[in-house]
């Protein structure tokens, strides 16, 4: 594997080595100098054209760590707003020397055009509605560490609720976790579920309340008011009292059960304040373990050749 | 102009098909037959082993010009044209201006006077093709212009559509839509179902199209105009279709090649070369297209050929114009798909009439193009080796641009000679001017 | 374990297929014993003292030394374990993933620190292993001891204990275990 693109190239036993390799990242970000040597004079560019501050910091956070020197480029004080287009803008990057290119774009499937320009690593920090793996990676990770178990996956019941249809995080999280063995059940009104779910592994509900006692992962989507502008739902107060995560509800969720959210939140609507606070809310975990899971990509796609072939050919 | 040998081939038209030499002289047919000799100084081309048929009529080929000569101009869209094997291609109004006024029209016109194809004109049906007000129909009727449309877009005014219908039934014009329910497809990419919703692309259903061809089918019913459907690519569109044929009502329908050949499958790599107008549709709906074809539903191939320019075609797939060349590769790719292969869905003379007589008929260019091969007729032919193999190369081609989505297929046909009034403009698959 | 023969061991590579036995278990006990009164004659005494096994033979090395030490002075000795992947100077050149997470829980400011592997061969993995540790604070000073040295250095470092000096061509392996030091080859399958 040179890129990761979408969580389909890793397949269940790349993302079971990922989650691995995390472990010993997650090691190495609680030491007093969080940092090793392993992808020294490697060079990794994060090319945003759609702004996400916390998503660019992680994998900056990450790269850094592993001692690789980062180039940032974003759109709001690029060439881009001088009309430059978009093959001319990351192959410039790319002129410049990179191993690594981690890019985002609000349109779908800009990481595989990218990837047809240049030679370096592509990694898919979000593409319009279509994937985001490393957060599907880093929510793996974080359910396995709270559930203290190195593989709890399978039979593993998660909800994946809101937003599904506009949600790169529902489609790469639905890969995610079915390749490891879960169940996943999608819930929303069919508005905010896509078109066709045609080979999708999972099951779909329009009732939050009837899956709520039968789940172990609860994963809430973050919702944009700008939907009701397309008639997706009357209002955010109607979604909120029909699929919002309240504290009614998280008081009906099985005790071990787990909160997930992959932020920024829409407090009192997707989530209710209070919940996103309780105990086995797992939301800021998700963010402190985003920077180990990222390095654990960028040490595999660049310090790793070929090693999950020869692991997987001799295992 | 010399005289003209098309020795050795078998002639294909609408009466049949015979071995015959033909010879054209002065931009006619003069003899045609299997004993017939080449005069003294006759340019003797060879057709043995290949179809010697009408020129091809296309009756949507986006041309650009005026406004976007960078993607292509009437000069290099009809050299794309006769290396294809059409003789004649209708431009499409939806330049920059529009063609919605006498003036553009002449100016299309006279650009397209020395190319290496005959160029007609379609004009808009209303100004700007903006969906208001009814473009001046009989001013561009009178010059000759048999085909309106606002293609690019729909008609979506119910009430506007009528009254065009109504206005042009004296004229004798033939209108032509692009069914697409402008709501219902807004901001669409691709085609709504299973690959929309895995590759997360906004999509437009079926339905975007049906509803308009429900609404002009029952528009035509009322005014008794003649309705002409573009790029149908539903399975309900074509059914709706074969129904109102039935009914007997003045309706034709066309196919692109792409709709018959591919599906929404082609976007998995997100390469906005598979990106078009309607878009490439489901397994099931290209399956009763190509049959739509079969049964004669729909009347004619064409190839909406829209070319774009690279930097247009590099932008992200929602951002990326829609659209595909197509003149230099129709015919292939129809015989590819319709002729050869194992249980091939139709003739080759069957194939023909779909891209050169019934075309040349809906376009109103049947007293030059489509005509029989025989003494006295224009020669506007084509020359086509139904058995020779090619890769299709974008790189090679001779448009402007390079945006289609058949790079690196293998074909079964190609075009070696077109002759466009008499004069041997394709030689051997090389253009000559 | 050198980078040869972690290249080549399973999972990576081929099978180690032993040709002699040059130390028996019991040999091994022996220069395990002999090894924790060196590193406690040595240091006077355990106080400030860690043991740290590399990854991943040196890591039940280290234990046994560690038992060694608690049997003979009645002193526990803490144990920690070091995975130096991040740290090689070959990334990039060959697959490189650690074999198990690292765990060194204190700050080494001040202590001494004895390295703990079966196998000293090129020095790579323990140059490795010295960058590591800086990591996790200012050790007093480090030390090496290892079961094997079977030469064919390529760094300039010498071990402090050894259980066994054993002249080895290149291309043969050792493998320790508890049952005893094997002299082989690596078959690749």
């Amino acid at each position: 594997m040179t890129s990761l693109l979408a969580v389909e190239d890793l397949g269940a036993t790349g993302i079971r080595e990922v989650l691995r390799l995390a472990d010993s990242f997650v090691e190495v970000s609680e030491r007093a100098i969080p940092r090793v040597p392993a992808l020294r004079g490697r060079t990794v560019a994060t090319v945003f054209f759609e702004d996400s501050t916390r998503t660019r910091l992680s994998f900056e956070t990450a790269a850094k760590r592993l001692s690789a020197d980062t180039m940032t480029f974003s759109v709001s004080t690029s060439s881009v707003n001088k009309g430059e287009s978009l093959r001319d803008t990351v192959e410039t990057v790319a002129a410049m020397g990179i191993d690594a290119m981690i890019v985002r774009h609000r349109s779908a499937g800009v990481p595989w055009q990218v990837s047809r320009w240049i030679d370096a690593s592509i990694i898919n920090a979000g593409d319009g509605w279509h994937e985001h793996p490393t957060q599907a990676l880093l929510d793996c990770y974080t359910v396995r560490q709270a559930l203290g178990r190195d593989d709890p996956f399978p039979g593993l019941r998660v909800a994946i609720v809101g937003d599904i249809k506009h949600s790169r995080v529902a489609r790469s999280n639905v890969a995610a976790f079915s390749a490891l063995g879960a169940r996943v059940t999608l819930v929303a009104p069919p508005t905010l579920m896509p078109p066709s779910l045609e080979g999708w592994p999972v099951e779909v509900s329009h009732d939050l309340d009837a899956v709520l006692a039968d789940t172990d992962v609860v994963y809430l989507l973050r919702i944009q008011a700008e939907r009701m502008n397309e008639a997706l739902f009357p209002s955010l107060r109607e979604y909120s009292a029909r699929y919002g995560m309240t504290r009614e509800r998280a008081g009906r969720l099985c005790s071990s059960a787990l909160i997930m959210h992959p932020g920024p939140m829409n407090r009192g609507v997707e989530i209710a304040a209070e919940v996103s606070s309780l105990p086995n809310s797992l939301i800021t975990r998700q963010v402190t373990n985003g920077v180990a899971v990222r390095m654990a990509v960028l040490f595999r796609l660049l310090g790793a050749p070929e090693a999950s072939e020869a692991l997987v050919a001799h295992a | 102009m010399p005289e003209l040998f098309l020795a050795g081939g078998t002639v294909l038209d609408a009466t049949g098909t015979r071995r015959a030499h033909v010879r054209v002289v002065d931009g006619m047919v003069v003899e045609t037959g299997d004993g017939i000799e080449a005069g003294p100084r006759a340019q003797v081309l060879d057709a043995s082993a290949a179809v010697v048929c009408p020129g091809l009529v296309d009756l949507h080929t986006h041309l650009r010009q005026p406004g976007n000569e960078e993607a292509e101009t009437v000069e290099s869209g009809s050299r794309a044209g006769a290396l294809g094997g059409y003789t004649a291609l209708v431009a499409m109004p939806n330049t920059d201006p529009p063609i919605d006024s006498a003036a553009v029209v002449r100016q299309v016109l006279e650009l397209g006077r020395a190319s290496l194809c005959e160029v007609a004109v379609a004009g808009a049906i209303t100004m700007g093709r903006a969906g208001e007000r009814l473009a001046p129909l009989a001013e561009m009727a009178e010059m000759g212009v048999r085909l309106f449309t606002d293609d690019g877009a729909g008609v979506q005014d119910g009430r506007l559509m009528r009254r065009a219908l109504e206005y042009a039934l004296p004229l004798g014009i033939t209108l032509a839509q692009h069914c697409e329910d402008a709501s219902l497809a807004a901001g669409s990419v691709m085609n709504e179902g299973e690959w929309s919703s895995r590759l997360g692309l906004p999509g437009q259903p079926a339905e975007a199209e049906e509803l308009m061809v429900m609404r002009d089918i029952a528009l035509a019913r009322m005014t008794g105009g003649r309705l002409h459907f573009l790029h149908l690519s539903t399975a309900g569109s074509v059914a709706m279709v074969g129904a109102a044929k039935a009914q007997g009502l003045a309706v034709t329908a066309e196919a692109t090649p792409h709709h018959l050949a591919l599906t929404e499958s082609c976007l998995s790599g997100y390469d906005p070369n598979f990106k078009v107008n309607p878009p490439l549709r489901t397994e099931r709906d290209r399956a009763a297209v190509r049959r739509g074809l079969a049964d004669g539903v729909i009347d004619a191939i064409a190839t909406d050929h829209a070319p774009h320019t690279q930097e247009a075609k590099e932008m992200p797939l929602d951002q990326a114009p829609p659209g595909m060349v197509g003149l230099e590769t129709a015919l292939a790719v129809a015989h590819t798909e319709l002729c050869s292969g194992e249980g091939p869905l139709m003739s080759l003379a069957e194939l023909l009439a779909a891209l050169t007589w019934r075309p040349a008929a809906i376009a109103g260019l049947h007293t030059r193009h489509g005509g029989p091969i025989e003494a006295g007729r224009p020669a506007n032919l084509c020359v086509f080796d139904p058995t020779a193999r090619w890769r299709v190369d974008p790189e090679a081609m001779a448009t402007r641009s390079r945006n289609s989505p058949f790079g690196g297929r293998e074909m079964t046909g190609r075009v070696r000679h077109t002759i466009r009034a008499g004069e041997a403009v394709v030689i051997d698959g090389q253009a000559q001017r | 374990m050198a980078e040869r023969e972690r290249l080549l061991t399973p999972p990576l590579g081929g099978v180690f297929v032993a040709r002699a036995q040059v130390m028996t278990a019991e040999d091994v006990s022996r220069a395990t014993t002999r090894i924790a009164h060196e590193v406690a004659e040595r240091n006077h005494g355990l106080d400030d003292l860690v043991l740290v096994g590399l990854q991943t033979g040196g890591v039940p090395l280290a234990r046994r030394v560690a038992d060694a030490l608690e049997t003979a002075y009645g002193q526990a000795v803490p144990v920690g374990s070091l995975d130096v992947a991040f740290y090689r100077d070959d990334i990039g050149l060959r697959p490189v993933l650690p074999e198990a997470v690292t765990n060194i829980p204190w700050d080494l400011t001040g202590l001494t620190v004895v390295l703990v592997d079966d196998v000293f061969f090129t020095g790579r993995t323990v140059r490795a292993a010295l960058n590591a540790l800086a990591d996790h604070g200012r050790a007093r000073s480090v030390q090496l001891a290892v079961m094997v040295d079977r030469g064919h250095r390529e760094l300039p470092i010498r071990p402090d204990f050894v259980g066994k000096n054993l002249p080895t061509r290149r291309d043969e392996m050792v493998d320790v275990s508890a049952s005893g030091v094997m002299l082989g080859d690596v078959v690749v399958k």
